[in-house]
């Protein structure tokens, strides 16, 4: 069974106007998304900004109030019931941020920053919580100094190692990372994505990745889907994505991932204009009259791709 | 062709920490000919937004020394009367948060036309108008008329972006500096954005001076490739040399170090250590040693300089003969 089952998920905002803030329509931020992820995987949710991928995330931890569908984690009904319950079972979730600058309280020490999450779920002795700290600070590669200092004091990667070490604290089965490496260098980068799999081997953790970045989502994935305006578009293992996109939207995505290598580069132009060509010319079979993506069928067992209703 | 149209001399750009100045850009030099793309890589923290500014005398209390030849003209320590002349008429900037560089209180057509009537008074405000419109057009944007009477809030990143560039060429400059113009945009419309770079640099043959991290992009668009650590050039080479034939630990490092997707590879290289603040930069010897130190001592130069390990193609500091990286990072 998957450890994480979402089913028709949908997040809608009200749009209210008016004199009496009449509810007149809804900003249909996820409108039916299913996805299911295995113990120890990767799952890669990618799409533009606006797309869904963020409030889906939050979603699934309880930030974004759901309006309809199910969060089956372990078999339990996460959208069931209010925001205080099932706490015992969202200590098995947690959060890694984008932003390693905010997301990090400046006015508290690193000690207590990740035993924040500790003090909320287990009653521990000052000494005891003391030394889990110093056990997660040497998981995630900073000195026991650290426990003293402020965020100010770390860099960017450093950072984020906190912010990690706070998501891995109450030893979670699932971390939903969102975009965590995308305010860094390209070289501390690398080191926040090594350091992610060797926890992620090291604490047997799942992970539901969004990025935007399809080449670190390459890296790191082990599913895939790509959403557009709140819907899926295609969904599939790195493989079926990278080597066989179906919608158009998906070719498109992969044809703008720069290459790295300048010979080509008369060759990436070319066929960029074909893809663009190809999406221009294909757009009204892909989507329907409100430039929304039809419902997923599936091409192969792992493989479904959001094509209209023909055939 | 081939015309310098910058050439920067020995430039040294120090701030200000207390009571001493500290250089955030040491002795660099470069030329930027007309049609070419350079670009400036580097971590955040080495120097190639400081370089940027100073090319545009945007600092305002940065003691500079060396020479920025504009032109053939000597631009540092330039009074602002005479630096206006230049800039946003001759020299255009696009900065990098475009939402922190438009005004939220004035209307995009404004903004532009702001831009024309400091530089091209000639203009009637109906002819002003016009040339605005058509401008935003240029830079791709569907609606012109409409967006013209908007506000910056009310555009996504990549419009605000296209509205920066759009006042960035108002005047038709013949150098543009790009400061990482689309680490805030998403693939497909930083692929737009790159287009758009690409289009003006055949239409208005102006030279372009790239800023950015991300090496994917520099590939895809520069000409040449200057690599920039801790305030220095470590490597400057045309972009198939770089890319085919890096010579500097320090580039290699970069290189290795980005999800490239090829090959599936476990591990990324990491690079030890972190870029050193100002204040902590080493004066002497090679500036990347402490973040290499399984390469022995003698490897470096004790006063680090370029050489030119082929035609155009320079690196600086003797470590990168022989240097391998370390078994397991």
């Amino acid at each position: 069974m998957a450890l994480l089952e979402v089913k028709d998920l949908k997040v809608y905002f009200p749009i209210r106007t008016g004199l009496f803030n009449k509810h007149t329509g809804d900003v249909k931020a996820v409108d039916n998304v299913n996805l299911s992820i295995e113990q120890g995987m990767t799952y890669g949710l990618v799409g533009e900004s606006g797309s869904g991928k963020t409030t889906t995330g939050r979603a699934i931890i309880g930030l974004n109030q759901i309006t309809s569908g199910n969060v089956m984690f372990n078999g339990i009904d996460l959208a069931k019931g209010g925001r205080r319950s099932h706490l015992n079972v969202r200590r098995d979730i947690q959060m890694i941020f984008q932003d390693p600058y905010s997301s990090l309280n400046p006015k508290k020490r690193v000690w207590d920053i990740i035993a924040e999450p500790l003090r909320n779920f287990e009653k521990l002795s000052p000494q005891e919580e003391k030394k889990r700290v110093l056990e997660l600070l040497e998981k995630v590669n900073l000195s026991p100094e650290s426990i003293f200092k402020y965020p100010h004091e770390f860099s960017g990667g450093q950072r984020q190692r906190i912010g990690i070490a706070r998501a891995i604290a109450l030893k979670p089965k699932l971390i939903i990372a969102d975009e965590p490496v995308s305010a860094l260098d390209v070289s501390v980068q690398a080191q926040v994505l090594n350091f992610m799999r060797e926890i992620q081997k090291e604490l047997n953790l799942t992970y539901l990745f969004i990025s935007h970045d399809l080449g670190i989502i390459k890296h790191m994935c082990d599913r895939i889907g790509i959403m557009y305006k709140g819907r899926y578009v295609e969904e599939g293992t790195t493989q079926d994505i990278f080597n066989d996109p179906q919608h158009i939207y998906t070719k498109r995505l992969i044809a703008a991932i720069p290459d790295i290598d300048p010979t080509r580069r008369e060759e990436r132009l070319k066929f960029r204009d074909s893809v663009k060509t190809e999406y221009e010319q294909a757009y009204r079979d892909y989507f329907d009259e409100e430039g929304l993506a039809y419902p997923l069928k599936s091409v192969s067992a792992t493989h479904s791709v959001a094509l209209p209703g023909r055939g | 062709m081939s015309e310098e149209l910058l050439k920067i001399e020995n430039l040294t750009t120090s701030f200000r920490i207390v009571d001493d100045y500290y250089a955030a850009v040491d002795n660099v030099s470069l030329t930027v000919k007309k049609n070419e793309i350079l670009a400036i890589v580097g971590e955040s923290g080495s120097g190639k937004s400081a370089l940027a500014f100073s090319v545009m005398g945007l600092h305002t209390r940065a003691k500079m020394e060396g020479h920025i030849y504009y032109k053939g003209q000597d631009i540092v320590n330039l009074p602002p009367s005479k630096l206006n002349k230049l800039r946003g008429k001759e020299m255009g900037m696009i900065f990098q948060d475009p939402l922190s560089a438009l005004n939220p209180l004035m209307i995009i057509g404004d903004q532009i036309e702001e831009i024309l009537i400091l530089h091209n008074s000639k203009l009637s405000p109906k002819e002003r108008k016009t040339k605005a419109i058509d401008l935003l057009q240029k830079v791709g944007i569907p609606r012109p008329e409409h967006t013209y009477t908007q506000y910056p809030h009310q555009l996504s990143g990549g419009m605000r972006q296209r509205v920066i560039i759009a006042i960035a060429i108002a005047n038709e400059p013949s150098l543009l500096i790009a400061d990482e113009p689309t680490t805030a945009l998403d693939v497909t419309i930083q692929l737009q954005i790159l287009d758009l770079l690409r289009k003006l640099k055949n239409d208005i043959n102006a030279g372009i001076v790239l800023i950015t991290h991300d090496l994917g992009v520099v590939a895809e668009m520069a000409d040449r490739v200057a690599v920039m650590y801790a305030g220095q050039i470590v490597e400057i080479a045309d972009i198939y040399s770089l890319i085919s034939n890096a010579q500097h630990p320090y580039t290699r490092s970069l290189l290795n170090s980005i999800p490239a997707g090829n090959e599936k590879q476990d591990k990324l290289h990491v690079i030890q250590g972190i870029v050193p603040s100002l204040k902590n930069l080493p004066r002497k010897g090679c500036r990347f040693k402490a973040r290499i130190p399984w390469i022995d001592e003698s490897a470096h130069e004790e006063n680090p300089q370029m050489h030119e390990v082929a035609p155009g193609h320079f690196v600086r500091c003797t470590c990168y003969k022989g240097f391998h990286f370390p078994d397991h990072n």
